[in-house]
């Protein structure tokens, strides 16, 4: 459990990260909160001669929230995102999510923009972030383009971002005021990535669905959604059981994921209608 | 209030004694960060190992190469196989009669078995350097299944070739270790063949670990001018520890010094002897520096001792009535690729015999096979006197399985059965003398505490209701009435490595009158500073705030046998009031001599002898032991101390009854604990708080068991559970409050009447958690299921009833 050699950077703002990051290509890495890469470091499963820390820049910091978008800086906390009243009102869903992850010392240090760009499909944010629509910045060294969640995962640790290119902002539009969220997961323990997932939004003849964790990148289902806007839940459920496509691990076989992941996405759905205005 | 004004009762009071809910003196310390680990351990010049370990379960070690690891700058030293053979040290003895390779020796039998073992300047050289040890394998077929292994032409112990003979009787097949039996299987084979009722069933108690926080490490010091070797470490038992250094190394043991610091945790976990010890003290006598080995999570996780893993059929007779009038058991034991279970040597499956558990049952049967496969060594007692929580769930299951059988209540069942107060002490078929117990009291306390008729009418309108549509979630209410054997034990039957398993405990009296006491045992946790103080206090009437305990050194603690097996309480408990009962006839003569009586006109009274019939006229003790300093006393040596070795008459047998009220969604296989109910009859209650510390701490292992906790190999023989990802530690989210009650009867046989307590809540927790699984889920027709019942495995009975339509 002793990570190998690394140099460790510390820029203090993006376009020194970038210029770290062009100059050792593949060599280097950024780090936010660490609670994914720096385990993987330990088991020497990831190996990098350089490790560039995100924490000294103040530009990836701030939670503003709009009257129709929310904008968080890459290295918010979770905790942060758990104790801003008004994040809180604007889109609860995100309290209500970031509450289910791992526990508070982990969530004093881990970030949402390290949560959504590593690509971990246990991940609860790429989900929660594709189910809200949101969109993310990414800065390179060619400048600045968004990406929408839902076009940002592409297979177990594959994104969008390119190697040179730093997730940095990420926008949210707010929901209306009558459309009901909830955020529901099953998990083992405290800490413990999902068993299943489910972030539901519907009200307003509007709707929208994401899993976690039973794909090898977050699902978020349009068929699911529409079915769920239309009033039909077990259409909901059923376009949702046909795009994901879980594998059997220690939390249990398919069959039983697959059970699960109904179970789960039924109970956010119900929560989320019994919000909705 | 001085010493003339109070009464015996706040004298008393005042000392701390036995009874008193004293705070932990240990805590000042460990709540402030302030012990001292083996990891904390820093000599001049210390170099630090590290193992490279087989990435298979079975294999052949073709050639290992270290010189890309000897060319890194900081390397000091690569051993391997090779490099120990000459000194003998290549293999080692293993607790239970077997032996064990120290670093691979032309194969390797499981998974994380140490193959070669890094010296270096620090511990990040010295892991970057375990990268570059360049090992080929051929890789060997592997087997993860005991059953299978019995049968399997492929032989995993190839140094055992032709030995048909074992260290515990004839072997039947080259992966097969001993049959161990016990009881009379003519005479119960007899009852079960014209039994009214025979309920038969297959029990696993799944292999698991204990985990304890603080892996096991070592610091070796090997002192070329003196010859002498400093070894400060994690173990349970720091004086066997150093005989069997000398035993294997040749270094005389008064030349060796073991050193047991504060120990994070035990469980069992520590007691054996690892590769990294051997390594590590080979590695100081060649470089003559200090050299440090601690493991990390997953090496702990996956190489060192595991627990149970008891594949138990039952098979339990009874009438139409109920009485139990018989009880077979075949056990199959996976003990991994060598045998280094840590039982007592005439005992290879432990006290597994304690399986009768608390019931009257005539006549029965017991065999045990030991069989090696490819998973690692150990089988130790995990939170548990030797095998006494296998013993124990599969009683507990086999009366839940009858009780189906005959459609009866659980809890009659149990207590028509139950050994009846006026039977102690009690012969069991299976060979002990229990020393006491009243458990129809306990039984109908716990059940009443709960409102157990309460209970199963709610169960009853749940199932209405579920079967109405009106809820997803069952009810279930497990119960356990657990009989414990611990306190080895009597010198007769018990010994580890041939040395006999009493325990010691030495007092020296200051001449202030306070006082030092150490002990052969050893805390991980349990608070022995605090609690064995308390008897000392109770026994010579000297303030428990007033005397230190001293455990751990060699050099200057009275030999023992170590903490394990709730033996601390049981026998260098009954050592440390022995000790101080020899203390006071000597004080009595100087409070004589002092108050110019006989000896036999003073009389003790809770802290001073007093003139019989002039209660105003006495020496307390604090002055007794300043006398026992300064005066010039005829026929009386100076000084005041005494030691003990205890070696105890009998086992204790403490007893509890458990109840677990469970809420079971049966479409997620989620669970939750709602009321947990603990009763412990452990004898006399030396510390009340401590005794319900050990009964939440070891209810929350009991849980951890139950509903999750489990090292699982894939068929390669790979670890699935390696980190605490997979591997259930409960946190505070997922422990229940629990319910802690009493009964008190002591032992006829311990000096002060304690049995012991620390592992009876995992012996009765484990049954009770998977009875309330069972009992949910016995309406709709379950019989028997496999821990640990984590939710996939709750949802599979569930799926399996036709319960998700």
């Amino acid at each position: 459990m002793i990570p190998a050699g690394f140099e460790y950077h510390r820029p203090g703002d993006i376009a020194s990260a970038i210029g770290i990051l062009q100059e050792h290509g593949d060599e280097a890495r950024v780090i936010a909160g660490g609670h994914s890469l720096i385990p993987m470091m330990k088991l020497r499963m990831a190996e990098m001669g350089h490790l560039v820390d995100l924490q000294a820049i103040d530009e990836l910091k701030g939670i503003e929230v709009g009257s129709d978008t929310v904008t968080l800086g890459a290295m918010v906390t979770q905790h942060e995102l758990i104790t801003h009243d008004g994040l809180a009102t604007a889109i609860p869903l995100i309290r209500e999510a970031a509450l289910q992850i791992a526990d508070p010392q982990v969530r004093y240090m881990g970030t949402v923009g390290g949560n959504v760009a590593n690509g971990d499909p246990g991940n609860d944010m790429p989900g929660l972030m594709q189910c809200l629509n949101a969109s993310f910045e990414l800065s390179g060294p060619d400048g600045k383009r968004s990406v929408a969640a839902r076009d940002f995962y592409e297979a177990a640790y594959f994104t969008a971002r390119e190697d040179e290119e730093i997730l940095t902002r990420i926008s949210i539009p707010v929901p209306g005021a009558d459309v009901g969220q909830a955020y529901e997961k099953q998990k083992r323990k405290i800490g413990d990535y999902a068993t299943a997932a489910a972030a539901v939004m519907v009200g307003n003849g509007t709707a929208s669905v994401a899993m976690t964790n039973l794909a090898d990148t977050p699902i978020w289902s349009e068929e699911a959604g529409a079915w769920l806007a239309g009033g039909n839940v077990d259409g909901c459920v059923a376009a949702m059981l046909d795009a994901i496509d879980p594998v059997a691990d220690n939390r249990g076989p398919v069959e039983f994921k697959k059970h699960v992941a109904a179970v789960v996405l039924r109970r956010a759905i119900d929560r989320a209608q019994s919000r909705a205005g | 209030m001085n010493d003339q004004t109070m009464t015996p009762e706040e004298r008393a009071a005042n000392l701390k004694g036995m009874g008193c809910a004293r705070k932990r003196v240990e805590d000042v310390r460990f709540t402030q960060g302030k012990g001292n680990y083996v990891d904390d351990i820093k000599l001049d010049g210390m170099l630090f190992g590290a193992f490279v370990r087989s990435p298979y379960a079975h294999a052949r070690v073709v050639s290992v190469n270290k010189d890309a690891a000897l060319a890194v700058p900081g390397v000091v030293a690569v051993l391997t196989a090779e490099d120990l053979a000459p000194l003998g040290l290549h293999w080692m003895p293993t607790l239970a009669g077997d032996k064990q390779m120290v670093l691979a020796d032309g194969k390797v039998l499981f998974q994380g078995q140490e193959v070669a073992y890094v010296v270096a300047e620090n511990r990040y050289i010295a892991a970057d350097a375990a990268e570059l040890v360049d090992v080929e394998y051929e890789e060997l077929p592997v087997l993860t299944d005991p059953f299978e292994a019995l049968k399997s032409d492929v032989v995993l112990r190839e140094d055992l070739a032709g030995q048909t003979e074992g260290a515990h009787g004839p072997r039947k097949h080259h992966n097969h270790i001993f049959t161990w039996e016990q009881g009379d299987k003519d005479a119960t084979e007899a009852v079960l063949g014209e039994a009214d009722v025979v309920a038969e069933e297959m029990v696993y108690y799944h292999r698991t670990h204990p985990c304890p926080l603080e892996t096991c490490g070592c610091v070796a010091s090997m002192d070329k001018v003196t010859g002498k070797l400093t070894l400060y470490g994690t173990f349970q038992a720091p004086h066997a520890i150093r005989t069997v250094v000398s035993l294997i190394s040749g270094l005389a043991e008064h030349n060796i010094r073991v050193i047991s610091p504060d120990i994070g945790g035990g469980f069992g976990n520590k007691v054996g002897a690892y590769a990294g010890y051997v390594c590590s003290v080979v590695a100081s006598i060649v470089t003559g520096q200090p050299v440090k080995w601690v493991e990390n999570r997953m090496e702990n996780l996956m190489s060192t001792a595991f627990a149970r893993d008891y594949w138990m059929r039952g098979k339990i007779a009874a009438t139409k009535a109920g009485k139990i009038t018989g009880l077979w058991c075949h056990t199959t034991a996976d003990h991994g690729g060598f045998d280094a279970c840590a039982d007592p040597t005439k005992f290879p499956a432990g006290f597994m015999n304690i399986c009768t558990g608390s019931y009257d049952i005539p006549v029965a049967y017991l065999a045990v096979d030991g069989v090696y496969t490819n998973k690692a060594p150990g089988g130790v007692a995990y939170r548990c006197s030797f095998r006494v929580t296998e013993a124990a769930y599969f009683i507990e299951r086999m009366i839940e399985v009858l009780a189906i059988k005959l459609n009866m209540d659980a809890a009659e069942l149990r207590r028509i059965n139950f050994i009846k107060a006026e039977q102690f002490p009690y012969q069991s078929a299976l060979g002990w003398e229990y020393d006491s117990g009243d458990y129809h009291t306990a039984w109908d306390k716990a059940l009443k505490a709960v409102d157990y008729e309460g209970l199963r009418a709610e169960q009853a309108q749940r199932i209405e209701d579920f079967k109405a549509g009106k809820t997803r979630k069952l009810l279930g209410i497990g119960l356990t009435h657990f009989t414990e054997i611990v306190g080895a034990g009597p010198v007769k039957n018990c010994d580890i490595l041939g040395l006999g398993m009493f325990d010691s405990c030495e007092i020296r009296i200051h001449p202030t009158g306070s006082a030092i006491a150490r002990l052969g045992t050893i805390s991980q946790g349990q608070g022995h500073a605090t609690t064995f103080a308390q008897i000392i206090a109770s026994e010579i009437g000297l303030p428990a705030d007033d005397i230190t305990l001293e455990e751990g050194d060699t050099d200057t603690a009275p030999y023992g046998l170590g903490t394990y097996g709730s033996r601390s309480t049981p026998v260098a408990g009954a050592a440390t009031a022995m000790a101080a009962r020899k203390i006071r006839p000597k004080a009595q003569m100087i409070a004589a001599y002092l108050l110019e009586v006989h000896d036999n006109d003073v009389e003790w009274d809770v802290d001073r002898f007093a003139v019989k019939g002039a209660p105003e006229r006495f020496k307390t003790m604090k002055e007794i032991a300043f006398a026992a300093y300064n005066q010039a006393i005829p026929g009386l040596e100076p000084g005041l101390e005494a030691v003990s070795y205890y070696d105890p008459p009998n086992m204790t047998y403490p007893f509890g009854a458990y109840i677990c009220v469970m809420e079971i969604d049966v479409d997620t296989g989620e669970w939750e604990v709602r009321q947990f109910y603990a009763l412990d009859d452990c004898g006399t209650r030396i510390n009340p708080m401590i005794i319900e510390g050990q009964v939440h701490g070891g209810v929350t292992e009991a849980l951890a068991i139950a509903m999750g906790q489990e090292i699982a190999y894939d068929e390669m023989g790979n670890v699935k559970t390696g980190t605490l990802m997979d591997f259930f530690i409960p946190t505070a989210w997922e422990t229940p409050n629990y319910t802690t009650d009493h009964t008190v009867t002591p032992s006829p046989h311990h000096p002060i009447g304690a049995k012991g307590v620390g592992e009876s809540p995992n012996v009765g927790g484990v049954p009770a958690f998977s009875n309330a699984v069972h009992d949910a889920f016995r309406p709709f027709g379950l019989v028997q299921s496999h821990m640990p019942h984590d939710h996939w495995r709750i949802w599979k009975i569930a799926n399996g009833l036709g319960m998700h339509g």
